[in-house]
């Protein structure tokens, strides 16, 4: 019965963290005082579930409890910014441990074998855990921040009664054009706008595909009943459409966002006159 | 058979689309529109679409078609009040409607319309050609 001997690394669990911390110490992915708790929680937890299951782990209640907690701790590891090889480390170092203490205390190699195994088994299972955990508050990261990229880039300006602008900044991808596009043209709903400028100073290269989606853009506007201007034409910019072949020759294109305003106010005919 | 209404304005047509359009109401539409353009020698027709939240690419075509056949009847269509989603939707299904005027709501669509009449009988005048 193996699980009397897994169940024995309960009664040495301060040798089994001593042994843990040591390891962990050696290698390079502790950080102290958080680690310690955090450590000493998941060990107490595992090896009660491990002694109260009676060789049948994996089907127990605990084993959820104790997996929930190993991918917290593997996330708030994650967040506090441990490479993924020292988060692997945390889980072998202490499989190391357990492995030392087995030795000790199983006489039989037999025994110690299947026992050795079955511990392997189970804790390999908690590395993919907490290795998926990892990942995804990794990628929680970088969707929130693409999000707020997103979210933060495509900001439409309402210069003037009837005039909207849209400065883009970054490369205009499929799906960041949706939501210029979208962004634009409810904007121009809400504020009853008849001129869009969209100003594209902070685009780095314009390909076939971005002065697609520009023509696209300017074409849902016109469907909408506005006129779009496009603005911010740098002269690298327009090497790179004449090279390109794109005809944007049926599209209002100015150098500057002033020259843009300057002919949404002649198209509203608008005047700026001097104070005297 | 359901039909939608066409109302006549002076000079003008106006059509409220206030129901999803089918195919074969849209080809109804298309053509009672044409055959009261050349009733009322109407000079201008103005469709709202500001109630459609649907538009194909069979519908973009029909709208495509009765712009080009009023002007043919020398009647100048605007359609008004598309839907942000509508419009992003023909610009992705390549219709971008090239024959068609469009403006922001019946307000300003009236305004052009009348502008553009405006402009077509100064051209007349000056020119007895109107082409654009």
């Amino acid at each position: 019965m193996q699980n009397n001997f897994l169940g024995k690394l309960q009664e040495n669990e301060n040798k089994l963290l001593e042994i843990w911390s040591q390891l962990l110490l050696e290698s390079g992915s502790g950080d102290g005082a958080v680690e310690e708790e955090e450590s000493k929680e998941f060990a107490s937890l595992f090896l009660r579930a491990l002694a109260t299951s009676n060789g049948n782990y994996e089907n127990s209640n605990e084993s959820e409890k104790v997996e929930d907690l190993i991918v917290g701790i593997s996330s708030s590891r994650g967040k506090r910014g441990f490479s993924p090889r020292e988060n692997a480390q945390y889980l072998i170092t202490f499989k190391v441990a357990a492995s030392r203490i087995l030795s000790e205390v199983v006489a039989d190699s037999k025994e110690l074998y299947d026992a050795n195994l079955k511990l392997n088994a189970i804790l390999d299972n908690m590395m993919i855990l907490t290795f998926e955990a990892f990942m995804r508050g990794r990628e929680d990261i970088i969707s929130r921040q693409v999000d707020e990229i997103s979210e933060i880039s495509t900001p439409v300006i309402a210069v003037w009664d009837g005039i909207v602008a849209l400065p883009i900044i970054g490369t205009l991808d499929s799906s960041r054009t949706q939501i210029v596009m979208e962004n634009l043209l409810q904007q121009i709903v809400d504020t009853g706008s008849s001129i869009a400028i969209l100003d594209i100073s902070g685009v780095p290269a314009v390909d076939s595909l971005v002065a697609q989606h520009l023509i696209k853009t300017v074409s849902a506007t016109r469907l909408m009943g506005a006129e779009c201007i496009i603005s911010g034409i740098r002269p690298e910019i327009a090497q790179t459409v004449v090279h390109l072949g794109i005809d944007l020759t049926g599209i209002i294109t100015k150098a500057t966002l002033a020259s843009a305003l300057q002919t949404a106010f002649e198209m509203l005919q608008l005047t700026v006159v001097k104070k005297k | 058979m359901e039909r939608i209404p066409i109302l006549k304005m002076g000079h003008f047509l106006l059509v409220t689309i206030q129901v999803d359009l089918y195919d074969q109401l849209a080809e109804n539409l298309e053509s009672d529109l044409i055959n009261t353009i050349s009733k009322h020698n109407s000079k201008g027709v103005l469709i709202d679409i500001s109630a459609v939240s649907i538009i194909d690419s069979f519908m973009g075509r029909i709208l495509g078609n009765i712009a080009v056949m009023s002007k043919i009847m020398d009647a100048q269509t605007v359609v008004v009040g598309m839907q942000p989603a509508v419009a992003i939707t023909l610009v992705e299904l390549g219709l971008s409607l090239n024959g068609v005027i469009s403006a922001l709501n019946v307000e300003r669509g009236m305004d052009l319309l009348r502008s553009k009449m405006h402009n077509s009988d100064n051209e007349e005048q000056l020119y007895d050609d109107d082409n654009q």
